[in-house]
């Protein structure tokens, strides 16, 4: 909200400059966001009158003027086309700071002969002293402007950006806001008095008022005045509605706008001539009821939003906006002036469903005093009567069927430091509630006050409100700092959050770059993770209201951001990349949130070291990123098989998947090749994937085994197999036998050397006991115990 | 035998001088000293020997195997000094040893992302002064996010958290279900789930429906805190709040509280730190105020702490909650917030 410092000025007494003014209200929760100062580089620029303008001699467009300036007389070039004896104009001397009529920067103004004519200072327009864009001529004062009267004195203000706090709708008004400077600097206040002239029969006589829905709509206030003339606002009504950043219309509106500005109550100005059956009735829109709008839209309304009603049919839909129907236009020559109050949750739901938040609605959603209905209305009445109607009838209408008591709350010295944690005196406390005007009762003695808020602060409620009343009055600086004295609670902590951090470690360890993508994504980036660009079968978590179609769903998989990245990254290839996300994907399940367990997600291609000045090294492939999965896995304590593995996504041969508790709880594979070709991947691509919530159940504690004392023997096995069998089956041949302490596979071999259709598997078996060393006789009975269980379950024979 | 033992010691004298390798120095030993050298073997015969014999010959045997020994050790000591030495100094002849500026081998260097440090750091601070690290859905309830938090339907403050929500209506027609606009939703549940004393903090992701540009994405990161106990005070949330700062940006940055408004909090606050590139005189950084807003807090609602089931006539309780993204963006000097949750490693690979 846009205020200008002169305006508050009216209403408080100020002695300190804005800039403290700002300060002392951010401090107390009023943010004045910035400070825009009018007129900061007008030293010397003072008022002229025009005495002469002489024709240029040696240029038709431009003319010598010359201005009285009360201490001394100056004569400029000026090009403007509105210069005429008699004017007050803007004299700025050499050395102003001024803006550069055509190129809009900032310079200080030189002494210049313009064609051949020396010119003392300029007659500046609008555009030239910063206050508008104007600069067609120069700016003409009034002519009851002293000559010699300094600019800043005229012109000068600063304009504040405040931004005020949905609790303080009282604030979104001039007079809320000089309330609190009033209050924080112990100044005198001046509200305006509404004073005006009655004549005639009664309103009672010419309008009828009838609430049908209280709830809604709590009261009911109005006026009539008549013998309108509608014209131009004075200049100093547009000035005000200017510095807030409004466009003045004409008077009735202007006053209307003006008071809004001052007490922060809308006001809506009815063409009463156009009022039908003279009568306003407040009720719900009727099904299937439509209203033009002021701004000439049809509207449909419906059953839960609040209409202003004539007779016939709505006339303005209460609190937003007015109706086409009932418009104040050049011919009104009676109005009736509304100021009610609404329910602030019917016309934020009206106003959003309407899509018209406007200056009014903000207001009446925050939920401004019912109070308020009355003084407002007379201020603008007054405003009328004075500057655009003739009669005012007698009284005013008030229906007020929600009439609350505004209540006393209590409070002792004990609940502030409760809150605050600072031990407030009775005096401190009555006194800043007092200042901010609550009515404060304490007995002599006592250690409690009963403090009733003024009618402007709505959001007063609870016993808390008050205290914080005191603190921000006070100030947030007096709370001392204190560090929690209570033992910390019992912790259970999250053992996801312990392994997220230990899993992100090691990969940083491995060598991996982090990668943190939206949450939200796409089905075509989705899509392209089938090779045969089929959708997904279910799909993703689906957002009612995305705000891109790139962001329509939460993502099922971390597989195609970081697959979207390597494809981005290309230039690293040759380097070789490795990049991990770790973060949650989201499942759907229908009807409830979905699940979002932290997945990892890491992926590698290219060379595994970087290209170095002794040569380069070759490129990573499946067994890199299955040696990363089994490594963080043993790192952090579990023990996992890998079976063969059916992904889309991966290439069908190179895929390998720990299954747990009927759950793929580890992938690792090669990207399938169309894949890599919808990423626009021209390189193999190695990608794992790891359930981590799943994995905690598996981890095992560590425990101690006594390093052995007795020399382990060691013996070499080759063994010839069908193709078919796999390292797996038989290790876990070999783990059955106790003695065996460690199993290392060393070779793979098919070839020539070995039968078709068979292969040759390379074990280098350990035999070790902790109590004794173990003779060549005991490990040989053991050894053939194992060839002969590999050969029975495996058809295992030994390579001759 | 004394002028055979002098003979003896002659030869290995002699021999010895001319010794220039560990290898010949060691046959030389097995010659001389070793079990079946000959001076062994008259050391080993000497009781043979008649006393007067024995005697004389003993004395000068074991002297001249003394002297030897002392020889040997000081020769294997010069010879293996003068053998570093070459290695050294061969060593040194290879080229491309010789340019020690040369580049390692390089490894492949890791790293966590900015905004994932920057939570570490801030959660082991809090963690270590007693706050437990929680962490919920970012899918959420509508009651969590707003209704529990004192943000009802038509709640203006609703306006300013404009929210996505998922697809999904109920039977009265109404949408549930949304993506979380703020950590402070984990808040209430723990408010609704645990009992009293709590102390917790609740770092992740929140979604705001935003036009995106440089600072403001659909996307951000946030950090909430709760602190449920007897006894709990504003002085206390200033005091922790004034630790937290401490630590995180040192010891010389001022802290600022001031009044400020969420639904959720009564008394409110506004926290800043001192604008760490003017140091409070005020720049475009900090838009001349001196002060950068680094979150909210407050004193826990009592209709708050009563929705969740906790007596606000018994305990009092502090909430905060801050943002994440923009402690690296202002630490680093990060001027478009976009950066982070791109791919680009030109970006990721400065931190
Ligand atoms: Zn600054």
């Amino acid at each position: 909200m846009k205020v200008s410092f002169n305006w508050l000025k009216q209403y408080v007494d100020v002695k300190l400059s804005a800039a403290e003014i700002a300060g002392r209200l951010t401090m107390a929760g009023i943010e004045v966001k910035s400070s825009q100062v009018i007129g900061a580089d007008w030293a010397g620029i003072i008022v002229g009158q025009i005495t002469a303008v002489n024709p240029h001699p040696n240029a038709d467009r431009l003319t010598l003027v010359t201005l009285e300036l009360g201490d001394r007389q100056e004569t400029v070039v000026c090009g403007a086309p509105n210069v005429a004896v008699g004017a007050k104009v803007v004299y700025a001397p050499v050395g102003s700071k001024l803006i550069d009529g055509h190129t809009g920067e900032s310079a200080i103004l030189k002494p210049a002969k313009i064609r051949g004519v020396a010119s003392n200072g300029m007659a500046c327009s609008e555009k030239e002293l910063g206050i508008s864009e104007s600069h067609e001529g120069i700016l003409l004062l009034p002519s009851d402007i002293a000559i010699g009267t300094s600019l800043t004195e005229l012109l000068g203000d600063v304009i504040f950006s405040i931004e005020v706090t949905p609790n303080r709708p009282d604030c979104l008004s001039m007079i809320g806001l000089a309330r609190e400077i009033a209050a924080l600097t112990g100044e005198s206040l001046y509200l305006p008095e509404a004073k005006y002239a009655e004549s005639g029969t009664s309103i009672k006589d010419h309008v009828t008022v009838e609430i049908d829905d209280p709830d809604l709509c709590p009261r009911y206030c109005a006026s009539l005045i008549t013998g309108i003339k509608i014209a131009e606002s004075p200049e100093w009504l547009k000035e005000r509605l200017v510095s807030y950043g409004m466009r003045p219309i004409n008077n009735i509106v202007d006053i209307t706008n003006f008071v809004m500005l001052e007490y922060g109550q809308p006001l809506h100005s009815f063409d009463y001539e156009k009022i039908e059956g003279k009568g306003i009735i407040v009720r719900r829109a009727k099904s299937g009821e439509k209203i033009t709008s002021l701004d000439g839209i049809e509207r449909a309304l419906s059953r839960d939003m609040l209409v202003i009603a004539d007779k016939e049919r709505a006339v303005a839909v209460a609190g937003i906006m007015g109706g086409a129907n009932s418009e104040v236009s050049e011919n009104t020559s009676s109005i009736l002036l509304e100021s009610a109050s609404f329910k602030p949750a019917s016309i934020h739901h009206t106003g959003h469903a309407l899509g018209m938040p406007s200056e009014a609605c903000v207001r009446f959603e925050r939920g401004i005093s019912v109070e308020l209905t009355i003084p407002a209305l007379k201020r603008a009445t007054q405003l009328i009567a004075e500057l655009g109607g003739e009669h005012v009838a007698k009284g005013i209408i008030d229906v007020y069927p929600g009439k609350l008591e505004r209540k006393s709350i209590k409070l002792s010295t004990a609940d502030v430091k409760r809150v605050v944690g600072l031990e407030y005196s009775i005096e401190q406390i009555t006194s800043s509630l007092t200042a901010v005007g609550f009515e404060c009762q304490a007995d002599k003695g006592s250690s409690s006050v009963s403090a009733k808020a003024p009618y402007w602060r709505t959001d007063i409620n609870i016993p808390v409100d008050v205290i914080e009343e005191v603190a921000r009055i006070i100030g947030y600086e007096q709370i001392p700092t204190t560090l929690l004295a209570q033992p910390i609670p019992k912790q259970n902590p999250f053992l996801i959050t312990a392994l997220k951090r230990r899993v992100r470690n090691i990969m940083v360890g491995y060598g991996f770059q982090e990668l943190v993508s939206f949450s939200l994504t796409n089905l075509e980036i989705l899509t392209k993770l089938s090779p045969g660009s089929r959708k997904p079968e279910s799909l993703p978590v689906h957002i009612a209201n995305p705000a891109s179609s790139e962001q329509e769903y939460l993502r099922p998989t971390l597989r195609a951001d970081l697959l979207s990245a390597l494809s981005s990254n290309k230039a690293y290839i040759e380097e070789g990349l490795r990049l991990f996300e770790l973060g949650k994907v989201y499942l759907a399940k229908e009807g409830n949130l979905p699940d979002e367990p932290e997945m990892l997600c890491g992926v590698l291609y290219g060379r595994r070291l970087e290209g170095w000045w002794q040569g380069g090294s070759e490129s990573m492939d499946f067994f890199d990123a299955k040696g990363m999965v089994e490594g963080l896995l043993e790192q952090i304590g579990i023990t996992a098989k890998f079976e063969k593995s059916d992904d889309e996504s991966l290439h069908p041969a190179n895929q390998s998947v720990v299954i747990a508790g009927g759950k793929r709880i580890v992938l690792v594979g090669e990207l399938h090749p169309s894949v890599s070709e919808h990423f626009e991947i021209p390189s193999r691509v190695y990608l794992f994937e790891i359930d981590l919530p799943s994995l905690l159940p598996l981890i095992k504690q560590k425990t101690y085994h006594t390093i052995p004392k007795f020399p382990a023997t060691i013996r070499d096995i080759a063994l010839v197999v069908d193709i078919g069998v796999n390292y797996q089956q038989v290790l876990d041949i070999i783990r059955t036998f106790s003695l065996v302490t460690d199993v290392a596979l060393f070779d793979v071999y098919a070839g020539e050397q070995v039968p078709a259709g068979k292969k040759s598997l390379a074990y280098r078996l350990i035999f070790q006991t902790p109590d004794r060393t173990l003779t060549d006789q005991q490990v040989n009975g053991v050894q053939q115990a194992i060839l002969k269980k590999l050969k029975s379950e495996l058809g295992a024979s030994l390579r001759g | 035998m004394l002028q055979r033992l002098d003979e003896l010691k002659q030869n290995a004298f002699r021999e010895l001088e001319v010794i220039n390798d560990l290898s010949n120095l060691e046959s030389w030993r097995v010659r001389y000293l070793g079990r079946k050298s000959e001076l062994t073997n008259i050391l080993r015969g000497l009781a043979e020997l008649s006393l007067e014999e024995r005697k004389s010959a003993g004395a000068l045997a074991n002297h001249i195997k003394n002297e030897l020994d002392s020889l040997l050790n000081q020769k294997t000591e010069s010879l293996k000094a003068e053998f570093q030495k070459q290695v050294l100094r061969s060593d040194e002849s290879l080229a491309a040893r010789g340019d020690i500026t040369l580049p390692g081998r390089p490894i492949p260097m890791g790293r966590l992302h900015p905004i994932t440090e920057t939570l570490h750091e801030i959660c082991d601070i809090f963690v270590s002064l007693g706050f437990q690290i929680m962490e919920s859905n970012d899918a959420e309830l509508d009651y969590y996010n707003f209704e529990a938090l004192n943000i009802p339907e038509e709640h203006p403050a609703r306006d300013d958290m404009s929210t996505f929500w998922l697809d999904y209506e109920d039977e009265r027609g109404k949408r549930p279900m949304l993506l979380r606009t703020h950590t402070t939703s984990v808040s209430a549940r723990c408010v609704a789930t645990m009992k009293p004393p709590i102390r917790v903090i609740e770092p992740g992701r929140v979604y705001r429906y935003e036009a995106t540009d440089a600072t403001h994405l659909t996307m951000f990161h946030q950090l909430d805190g709760l602190a449920v106990d007897k006894g709990i005070t504003m002085a206390d949330l200033k005091g922790t709040f004034y630790e937290f700062a401490r630590r995180f940006y040192g010891d010389g940055r001022r802290v600022r509280f001031r009044p400020d408004y969420f639904p959720f909090v009564e008394p409110g606050v506004e926290v800043a730190v001192e604008c760490a590139l003017c140091k409070g005189s005020g720049c475009r950084l900090c838009g001349n105020s001196g002060w950068i807003e680094i979150g909210g807090a407050g004193m826990t609602h009592p209709k708050v702490l009563e929705r969740g089931g906790i007596d606000p006539n018994e305990y009092t309780s502090f909430a905060f909650g801050f943002g994440i993204d923009r402690i690296p963006m202002l630490r680093y000097g990060i001027n478009d917030m976009r950066l982070f949750f791109g791919s680009d490693l030109r970006f990721l690979r400065q931190f």
